[in-house]
Order: C-alpha cells, then structure tokens, then sequence
C-alpha cells in the first residue's frame, strides 16, 4: 500500500518521509525515501488549512471551491447517494497521475473526511459510487510547487537534528580511526576493545546513514545477507576476523575502506533532506532495528557487542523524540513515550559494564524476554510519532 | 436465555456484509453496539448483502456482550488461537485503560469490523493502520473472545499484585501436579489468558495479533497455541467431531442449550462467589501431547478398549449406537471414557471445548500434536481436579499421551454493555 502511493511521482502527500534529495539507489527501508522530494513539509498550521465540502451522490461529485492554495486540505465528503461511495485524490487534471489518497466506504448519508496536503498544481478529484463509473472534477491549487513553509518549531527540530546527523558521523569517524590504528599496529585486544565503540555513532543516525544506498552494504553488511558473489567488506568482515580468526592480518586496509565510505558519508548528510516526519520514522526504524537485529544477537554475533548497539539505536530514537516532542500536542502519545523511553533505559541499564556494556551472550533468555518486552513498549507508541506530527 | 446456535442473537449485531447491506438501506450506525460508526470502518468491501450470505452462519457474528462471556456456551467453532500474557506493570491503572481498549476492540471485531478506528487505512498514511487489516473482506466468522485471570495476575512471589488482595478465588490456584506431568513451564501458565475461537484461522489469528499489539507495554505474551478440528461438539445436533486418535469425541459434552446442567456445573453462581465472578466460569487449558506413531501401532480393540468406545460409531462399550446410554459397567475398568464419565465422578460434569493441534514435527519425524485441552466449570475443585486425579492415576490412554502445558483460569461474567469492561467487576 505505502509502495504504491508512495511511487507517485512528486508525490504530495504531506511530508512523504523523503530522507535524501536526489539518493536514486535505496537500500533503506523508507519506502517513501525512495523518491526525490518534493514534498511539503509539514506546517504548524495544518490543522486551519484548507477545507472543501464535497457533495456525493449516486450521480455527481460537486466541489463547493474549485480552487485552492497550497498545503494542508481536508475534504469534507458528504455522501447524500444511495450507494456506497469512495473518494480519490488524483494527480493531474485528467486524474492520471496516480492517487495522492483515498478513503473508502462512505456509506449513504454519512460524512468523512479525507486529509492531505497538496502542492501547487492540477489535481482531481473523483467519486466513485459502488458499480459505477468514477466522476471526476477538476481541482486547481495555487502557489509552490514545492514545499509547503515549514513551521519555525518544525524548522527548528530538522535543523537542530540535522547538526546532530553531522555531529554523530563525526563522532564514528574518530572512533573508527581509532580502531583503523589499532588494526594496523596489530593489536588484537585493542582493536577489539575499540570495534563497538566505534559503531556508535553510525548506529545512532543508521536510517538516515542507510538512505544511502550505496554506503550502507560496504560498512554495515552481516556475513548472513551477503548476496552470492559480494564481497564483504566493513565492520562485520573485521569483526569476524578478529574474534573467530584471532588476528589484525590484513585488516588494516579493511579499516582504511571503512573510514573511507564514512567519509563519503560524512559528506553527503549536510545534503540529506531531513523532514519532521522523515526523522519519526527514523526513529521508528531504529526501534526495528533493536527487535530485529539486536534482541536476537544477529547484529554482532561474533563479538557479542549487541548491547552497544542497541544504547545507540535508543539514544538516536530518542534524539529524535525530544527534537519532535515540542511538535506533538497528543500528550497522552507524549506521556507514554516518555514512560517508555524511561523504562527501556532501565531495562537495558542492568547490562551496564563499566563504560560499555555486557557480552550478549552472557544474557539470559528472561532477560532478552525483557528487553524485547521494552522495545515492542516503545515502539509501537513510537510508530505513532509519525502521524503525530504530521497532524500538527 | 437461549443458549442455542440458531437463538443465540443472530439479528442483533451486522457482520462486515451485512454492515454494507444497511448501509445501503440507509441504516447506517444504528445497528449493532454502541453506535460504533459501521459504515466507516467495516473490514468488507464488497457487495451488500446477499441472501446466500444471510443463510451462512459463517457470516453472522455472535453477540459479544451479555450475562456470560460468547466462547463458553457458544457453539464450537472450528479453529482457536489461544494465548496467554503476563502482566509486566503494577500499575492498577494502566491494566484497566488495557483492558477498556481490549473489550472495545473485542466487540469491535467479533462483530467483523476493523480492531480500531481509524482501522486498516488510515486517512493519514504516515499512520501505522490502527488494524493489522489481514481480516479485511473475511466474515465474522463466529469469532468469540473469551478472557480469563490466572492466580499470578493475583500475587506474584507471595506478595499481592495490582491492589487484588484479597480478591483471588480459593479455588482459583496452580493445578496441582498430577502423576506424570511432564510439563514445560514455557507453555503453562499466564497473568491473563484470551481464548479465540473462529470459523476461520485467520480470523482468530487476527483477533489475537491485534489484542498483543494494544497490549504491548502493559502485557507481554507467554505462549500461545494454534487448535484446529474441534475435539468436543457443544451442538448434538451435528455430527460429532473426531479427535487425532480418530474417535468421536464430546459425545456426551454439555451442550449449549442445556441452561440446567450449565447452571449445574459451568456457571459460578452467587453461593460459592466471589461477587465478581458470578456468571462466570473457570477455564482449564492442557496441552496434552498424542503420541500418534504409537497408537497408530495399536489394535483397533485395543485402542477401543483404552477409550472405551467403538471406534466407527462412537457407540459405548456393549452398545450398538452413538448415543445410548453408557453402562460404565459394561468397560474396561482402565478404559477413559468410564473413568472420565460423570458416573465414575460423583455426578460433575465439565463443558469440554478442546482443539487439535499440529505444531509440525519434533525434530525425531514424529508429529508434534495432540489435544489442546480447554473446559469451563464452576469449580475446578470439584471439576477436573478430581477428574485428572482418577485419569493420571488409572488412564490405559496414559501410555499414549503426554500432558505438556497447564493452566488455570477464572473467567469473569460477560460483560453487561457497552459502558463495562472485560473484568470491570474485578477491578472497580
């Protein structure tokens, strides 16, 4: 459903989660990011957009306004028919661009609303009553065509994260040179003390990092998703190395490739277009990657460094949080998040070593139960960060 | 009231068709519960109402509020996912906001539309679906959702839980251990536990799947089991299902229309109380293992004299009919069926609503399956307790079974109307 709506070209629903102007290859698992952005990003003054009521029936689908400025619309839909009906937001003035939304079964004599946010252009709008014919009508929206003014909070959010994006991408490319020495100077225990922490901040920013696509599989790839006849390269390649062959041999050049692609990377993310919606899904992300990579020790399976991992992924969610937080009215979704941030910290502060953290391996499966327990707490309020936002 | 399939409320709730087919009458949200906005959220989207559609049950949901909780004395439906969750909170409120958003959520889908609203398409498609959406376009499908509380959402480590003391039934305690249980504590027990039983597999799974998904961060899930083929019939008069042995099975189960010998032994009345069970019932589930490659070894006279009954007819030892009456006399004094009869048990009855189950193989080419044991009764003390004690002791059907998971739960009243929820009368 995401994939298709979100293949429209120039798509215009509101704040379509576009990570990276212009990263044509994708790897990321924002379906939305795929597309070059020209999407309005979300504004505080959404919720006293524009508003058209239109009148449904069996026969015709009337607009009270045939032209509006751009940004957030609702369409008021009344459905006076005798049939069910469905109502379309097409691109373009003969409704062939592809559905920006819709909303489905509107029964006789009730209302909907259909919310979205449109750019400048040509749009149609389109009625269709059960086992008829679409009825379409003309919408023209004035004014940019590309995105929407953002609101100083939203503006100020994507910015203060953005400078936390570069801020993070500095920071592991320090560490890694780190462990790019140790390799070379071939000092085993070393170099394994200093494998986690240089992760960190990658791990910290890893939804926008893996938005480019071309980065992410030559630093981050786990020996089990190597495709036949790629060769692998980056941090997990090295880790192997040193934990199951017990050796820096060759590793040294290993390192250099690595720090070379995050300083590609580290290039690049003051481009990255950043949105309000694009960084609570991120976040989101960063939670998946917890379920799905670290609860399991898949993640750093020969080094045990799961948990360090995970701290970052948390810490990079939260980030994220606290940038959106002053965006989201919801304060019963505010109240929640808070509670369950809190309470994944703590369940993930029994396994504090130190500076670091515990070997994976050496936590029990009560304990992974109650990390998993944490994470699918905040992730599923967390999901809904998203459309909180965007809301506003 | 009348308990039976054809009396059981079948006018009173639309289904996801026959919300469409009002709608289209110009009805739309006066049916149903609560006025819970049909037409905008029902999962089906196709044609209205047919007349092939309203002579299928499969199509009608079963009525979710009433004295007792639909799942018990309903009809049996062919599928189950049962599971059970531990309550990770010990905030009182947090379990009640849990289980108000449950209940609405229950009646939202045992009446076939989406768990939630927005539902499966939400208008902001920023939005995760409010419903996971893989039950759109599917009937009711005679979903019931019945919960249960076990003694730990009680006292955990001997020390009370969640402002209950003092509430927890006597009776409601951890079964005793039986001779040879070999039980995995990983598919035993639970703070809560939510039986759903459907016609369709995939609507119960969703039901479930959506119950875990509002529950996450106050409930955790403990285990759950997957039942098809119901191994009890509540409905005399169809044919009486066979369990994975290949014998009939429920042949003399209460059935649902019986209200005295419900009354008699699966309802907790206002004598034995507490209070806030009273319409309700206890719900025992076991997970009872079949050691299929060795029965399958058996003789048949064998394997019908371990049940007890004649293996093609599901007649009683001695007799020529399914439905005669049994002379226990006339059976194998290790034989289950008289073990397991009310004559051999003082006269108490459970209401028996089990499932088969295939959780593929163990790894040694042997089907890991069996009986997903479930049955209600008023008082496990007097229900299968002393019922389990005589069969682990006496059974033949011993050497070809293996009970592997347990548990005990009181299953509170149904709830009342649209402004009650699932447990209120515990917890208010």
């Amino acid at each position: 459903m995401r994939l298709s709506r979100t293949a429209v070209p120039v798509a215009t629903i509101t704040a379509v989660a576009a990570v990276l102007g212009g990263c044509g290859i994708t790897k990321d698992k924002t379906a939305a990011a795929r597309e070059p952005s020209a999407a309005p990003s979300p504004t505080a003054s959404a919720a006293s957009g524009n508003a058209i009521a239109v009148s449904a029936s069996d026969s015709a689908c009337t607009l009270d306004m045939s032209s509006v400025s751009s940004g957030p619309l609702t369409l008021h839909v009344h459905n006076g028919g005798t049939k069910v009906t469905e109502v379309y937001i097409l691109m373009g003035a003969d409704g062939t661009g592809g559905i920006v939304t819709e909303r489905e079964n509107i029964g006789p004599n009730s209302d909907a609303d259909v919310v979205s946010e449109l750019a400048g252009g040509s749009y149609t709008i389109s009625c269709r009553p059960r086992d008829s014919e679409r009825i379409n009508t003309g919408l023209t929206v004035t004014g940019s065509a590309s995105a929407a003014p953002t609101s100083a909070t939203a503006a100020g959010a994507v910015s203060a994260y953005r400078d936390y994006v570069a801020e993070q991408v500095h920071d592991t490319i320090e560490a890694t040179a780190d462990f790019v020495a140790a390799l070379k100077a071939g000092d085993l225990e070393k170099a394994k003390s200093l494998f986690a922490p240089s992760r960190v901040g990658w791990e910290a920013i890893e939804p926008v990092a893996e938005s480019f696509g071309d980065i992410d599989p030559k630093v981050d790839t786990r020996e089990a998703d190597l495709e036949s006849g790629q060769t692998w390269t980056g941090w997990h390649k090295i880790e192997k190395t040193l934990w199951v062959d017990g050796t820096t041999d060759n590793m040294g050049t290993a390192g250099d490739d690595l720090l070379a692609e995050l300083h590609i990377l580290s290039s690049r993310v003051a481009d990255a277009e950043i949105t309000p919606t694009s960084m609570a899904n991120g976040a989101k992300e960063l939670l998946d990657e917890v379920a799905t990579g670290k609860i399991t020790g898949e993640e750093d399976a020969f080094s045990h460094t799961d948990l360090w991992d995970f701290k970052a992924n948390l810490d990079g969610a939260k980030k994220v949080y606290d940038l959106l937080r002053p965006l989201v009215t919801d304060s019963l979704l505010t109240s929640t998040l808070d509670t369950e941030f809190a309470d994944a910290d703590e369940a993930l502060d029994k396994y504090k070593d130190g500076n670091g953290w515990q070997d994976y391996s050496k936590v029990d499966e009560a304990g992974r139960k109650a990390l998993s327990d944490a994470v699918n707490a905040l992730a599923e309020p967390l999901s809904k960060l998203a459309a909180a936002v965007v809301s506003t | 009231m009348d308990q039976g399939p054809e009396g059981t409320g079948l006018s009173s709730g639309p289904s996801r068709r026959r919300v469409l087919g009002m709608a289209g009458a110009g009805l739309v949200a006066v049916g149903g519960i609560g006025g819970l906005g049909w037409a905008a959220t029902a999962r089906h989207n196709d044609a209205a109402l047919t007349a092939a559609d309203a002579a299928d049950p499969v199509n009608l949901p079963v009525p979710f509020h009433g004295p007792h909780q639909a799942g018990i004395a309903s009809p049996v439906q062919d599928r189950l996912h049962f599971t059970t969750f531990d309550v990770l909170t010990e905030d009182r409120d947090k379990v009640v906001a849990m289980l108000k958003a449950w209940t609405a959520a229950a009646a939202r889908m045992t009446s076939g539309v989406d768990a939630l609203d927005p539902g499966a398409f939400p208008a902001i498609i920023e939005a995760p679906p409010g419903d996971t959406g893989e039950a759109v376009g599917l009937p009711p499908a005679r979903l019931t959702l019945t919960i249960g509380f076990g003694p730990s959402l009680f006292t955990r480590h001997s020390k009370p839980r969640l402002g209950l003391d003092g509430r927890r039934p006597d009776a409601l305690e951890k079964l005793p251990h039986f001779p040879g249980d070999t039980l995995d504590p990983l598919r035993s027990g639970g703070d809560i536990a939510v039986q759903a039983c459907s016609d369709d597999p995939q609507v119960a799974v969703h039901a479930i799947r959506n119950l875990a998904r509002i529950g996450f961060g106050t409930v955790s899930v403990r285990w759950s089991q997957l039942g098809f083929g119901k191994t009890s019939s509540t409905t005399p008069a169809e044919q009486t299902p066979r369990n994975l042995f290949g014998f009939k099975d429920g042949t003399n189960n209460i059935a649902v229309d019986e209200l005295d010998k419900l009354a008699d032994h699966v309802w907790v009345s206002e004598r034995e109380g507490p209070d806030w069970l009273v319409g309700g019932s206890y719900l025992v589930a076991r997970r009872i293992r079949m050691l299929i490659e060795i029965w399958d070894r058996t003789s048949l006279a064998e394997q019908e004299s371990i049940i007890g009954r004649d293996k093609r007819e599901g007649a009683p030892a001695g007799k020529q009919l399914e439905r005669e009456v049994v002379d226990i006399n006339t059976m194998s004094e290790t034989s289950h069926v008289r073990l397991a009869s009310p004559l051999s048990n003082a006269g108490k009855r459970i209401l028996r609503r089990g499932y088969s189950f295939v959780d593929g193989s163990d790894g040694l080419g042997r089907l890991d399956a069996g009986l997903f044991f479930l049955a209600y009764q008023r008082d496990p003390r007097t229900g299968f307790i002393p019922l389990q004690r005589q069969l682990a002791k006496n059974d033949a059907m011993n050497e070809y079974i293996r009970h592997t998971g347990s548990g005990l739960w009181a299953c509170p009243p149904g709830v009342a109307g649209p402004g009650r929820f699932w447990g209120d009368t515990l917890f208010t």
